[in-house]
């Protein structure tokens, strides 16, 4: 018989450290406050390089986690960065690195280890315009296929795309908690604006403040597999120095983590990797929605984006149309079951994004042309203009 | 002993005396995947050896490797043991040991992993004198890829990618580690694997970055191509035209063509503050009371 880990359930469900909780009503920017979030989530481990306009978040870790009990070590470049976060993680600490478009690129290869290996730990990318150098100072939304297919092979990830400051901490924190939970590297996708625009930020008591501790296993040492795992098919995890003499690789491995290197132990790592996301999909979604359901239109967008998009459904919802919003928080895995029942009851979609076409793709995979899915594109460098969501939103009416 | 003809190979192998590193070695991985004569293996018998000589705590001793031949080591032994991505294991142990400073942490990777794409890593890693052992196995090519030349190649050598001789200059690995301030730095081969074995207790004793060079052949590919005989008569050659010289000047120590002299010995130990250490100290004097250690490094 297959031994696994025991149900334990809650087990691992806890409240923050106050030691990391900087309890009360701020004033500051979305790289600061998911900075926060990190310290809240119980992160002790950053590693970063500094690139614009992700900075200000290694820059708050450097000065705040020695006063915590942690360590910030700002390495030679991103490569370095986001595998030195995985070694602290397989020593037990929840980690973190932080970049934007050029060092996020550079982050591929450890995006691709952290999935193979399964290795909890968080990124956050604050997008800049691209391609390549692009616009370092001004905000991109081009990043968003990136995230979910820019290392080789097939894996899933989760990532969340928090609209304000306020946001950037408690999605930072459950960017820590579905990641320990799911054992896949989890990313917060910010952008230029949210990262600097400053706002109210509300941190609450640390009693208050949710955080998912990793789960250890707990079988004996004979009894013991590294990738070997229940029905959720996240396996528990095991930390160097406790004895298990365990080993992991980036080769196709089996539940003992030793190279397997056949097509059948690709085929079974591959379809784990995979299903331990998608089938958890729906208790991962989060979005939040607001007249959809009967709307003419409903506009479908994130980050900044939505927030310059509030303007425009005001606008069109002055001129009589029945204008519905819809902003996926959690944006991979995408709401497709949500997105599926959308379309049977609105007449279209605008999706603005700053980029050529990314998100709006998912929603046209999902729609399947029951109704029109309109792209309003941007090059990025700024925001859109309202009016041309707008237009957007009233050439589907009109359709 | 009575030699054994072809017939008299007995059918099942008889009990033998465990050779003390099989408690080292996860020996449901043999065979291992390396070529007959090739020198890692022999590396690896001296690493165990040192483990077991040193008397350091097993369970918390960590190996962690890149991609390579030589990046196999982390697999085949029994610790806990990471095999990471191409040039990366520095990064990637530097983030284990801060993490958890009671553990030992070793670098084991080729000349390729570490010099090549990981070269960056090398030499920050050195730059920060991080509480790491990097043994480096120097088989002069890429072996795994099938051996083209690399940063280590001798001038003039042979590699697939080098098919009319390698007209670049290979790096002076134990000076780079020398200037870059490594608290460690020596060279032998696997000719010398009693001063190897040696070394290797010495520099996991140590704090800072300590870096051993292992000179090794790859019979398979560099020996064959560059026509420089088979895996025994490299011993040979190894063992004759080696030359210890402990303290020697890092900057006269370059294996820059395929035959010459081979300095070996124990060439940098000093003792400035290992990483840990000046990270614990500074932020201990700048920030007074404010400091807070980790509690994860607590002993
Ligand atoms: C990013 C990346 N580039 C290239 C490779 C292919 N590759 C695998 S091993 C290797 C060379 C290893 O050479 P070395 O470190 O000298 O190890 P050896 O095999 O000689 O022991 C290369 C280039 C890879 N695995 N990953
Ligand atoms: S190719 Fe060379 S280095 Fe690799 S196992 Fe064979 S002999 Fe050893
Ligand atoms: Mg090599």
């Amino acid at each position: 018989m297959k031994k696994t880990n025991p149900k334990a359930k809650d087990l691992n469900h806890a409240t923050a450290d106050p030691k990391g909780v900087l309890t009360g009503v701020h004033f500051m920017n979305g790289d600061q406050s998911a900075c926060e979030g990190a310290l809240a989530a119980g992160c002790r481990f950053v590693a970063g390089y500094p690139i614009t306009p992700s900075t200000e978040i290694v820059e708050r870790f450097a000065s705040r986690i020695p006063t915590v009990g942690g360590v910030f070590i700002q390495m030679e470049d991103e490569l370095a960065s986001s595998i030195a976060i995985q070694g602290a993680a397989w020593a037990g600490l929840k980690t973190m690195t932080v970049s934007s478009g050029p060092g996020f690129t550079l982050m591929m290869e450890h995006i691709g280890l952290a999935a193979m290996l399964e290795t909890p730990c968080v990124i956050i990318d604050v997008q800049r315009a691209g391609p390549s150098t692009g616009l370092p100072t001004l905000p991109g939304q081009a990043d968003m296929m990136q995230v979910r297919w820019g290392s080789h092979g097939d894996y899933e990830v989760i990532a969340l795309v928090p609209n304000s400051p306020q946001e950037c901490f408690d999605l930072t924190i459950q960017a820590f908690n579905l990641s320990e939970e799911f054992r896949v590297p989890t990313f917060v996708m910010m952008d230029e604006c949210v990262g600097h625009m400053a706002e109210r930020v509300v941190i609450p008591p640390a009693e208050k403040i949710k955080v998912f501790n990793r789960r250890y296993t707990t079988l004996p040492i004979e009894e013991y597999l590294p990738y070997r795992t229940g029905k959720d098919l996240v396996p528990w995890f095991v930390k160097a120095g406790t004895g298990r003499r365990f080993h992991i690789t980036g080769l196709t491995h089996d539940e003992r983590g030793y190279p397997t290197m056949n097509a059948e132990a690709q085929g079974k790592l591959v379809h784990r990797l995979v299903e331990k996301i998608r089938t958890n999909a729906e208790q991962i979604v989060r979005f939040e929605e607001e007249d959809c359901e009967g709307a003419e239109v409903i506009v479908l967008s994130y980050g900044i984006t939505s927030r310059v998009a509030s303007r425009a459904v005001e606008m069109a919802r002055k001129q009589g149309i029945k204008v519905g919003r819809f902003r996926p928080i959690v944006v991979w895995p995408f709401p497709e079951k949500r997105i599926r029942q959308l379309a049977g009851m609105a007449g279209g979609f605008v999706v603005p994004e700053l980029n050529y076409g990314q998100i709006s793709l998912e929603v046209e995979r999902l729609v399947a042309g029951k109704v029109p899915v309109t792209l309003v594109p941007h090059g990025g460098g700024t925001v859109h203009q309202p009016e041309d969501i707008l237009r957007a939103i009233r050439e589907i009416v009109r359709l | 002993m009575k030699k054994q003809t072809k017939k008299e190979t007995p059918l099942s192998i008889e009990p033998r005396p465990q050779n003390p590193i099989e408690s080292l070695i996860r020996m449901e991985r043999l065979p291992h995947m390396w070529c007959p004569g090739c020198g890692i293996g022999i590396s690896m018998g001296a690493f165990a050896r040192a483990v077991l000589e040193s008397g350091i705590d097993q369970n918390l001793l960590s190996v962690v490797s890149g991609i390579g031949c030589t990046g196999r080591v982390a697999g085949y032994l029994r610790l806990d043991s990471f095999h990471t991505t191409h040039g990366r294991a520095i990064p990637f142990a530097t983030g284990l040991k801060l993490a958890n400073p009671k553990l030992k942490v070793v670098v084991y990777s080729g000349d390729g992993d570490l010099t090549s794409i990981g070269g960056n890593h090398l030499i920050h890693a050195a730059r920060r004198n991080v509480d790491l052992t990097v043994i480096l196995v120097n088989n002069l090519n890429y072996g795994m890829t099938g051996g083209q030349f690399g940063p280590t190649t001798p001038h003039e050598a042979f590699g697939t990618t080098a098919p009319y001789g390698n007209y670049e200059y290979p790096l002076n690995l134990p000076y780079l580690m020398d200037v870059c301030g490594a608290n460690y730095v020596a060279r032998w081969t696997v000719y010398h694997v009693r001063q190897l074995t040696r070394a290797m207790v010495e520099a996991m004793n140590k704090d800072g970055l300590s870096f051993i060079e292992v000179i090794s052949p790859c019979p398979e590919l560099y020996l064959r191509r560059n026509r420089l005989g088979d895996a025994l008569q490299e011993m040979v050659y190894l063992k004759e035209n080696s030359r210890i010289q402990n303290g020697a000047e890092t900057r006269s120590v370059a294996i820059e063509q395929k035959r010459q002299e081979i300095i070996v010995g124990k060439f940098v130990d000093r003792e400035r503050p290992g990483y840990i250490q000046a990270m614990d100290e500074h932020l201990g004097k700048a920030m007074g009371a404010r400091y807070q250690r980790p509690s994860f490094w607590e002993k």
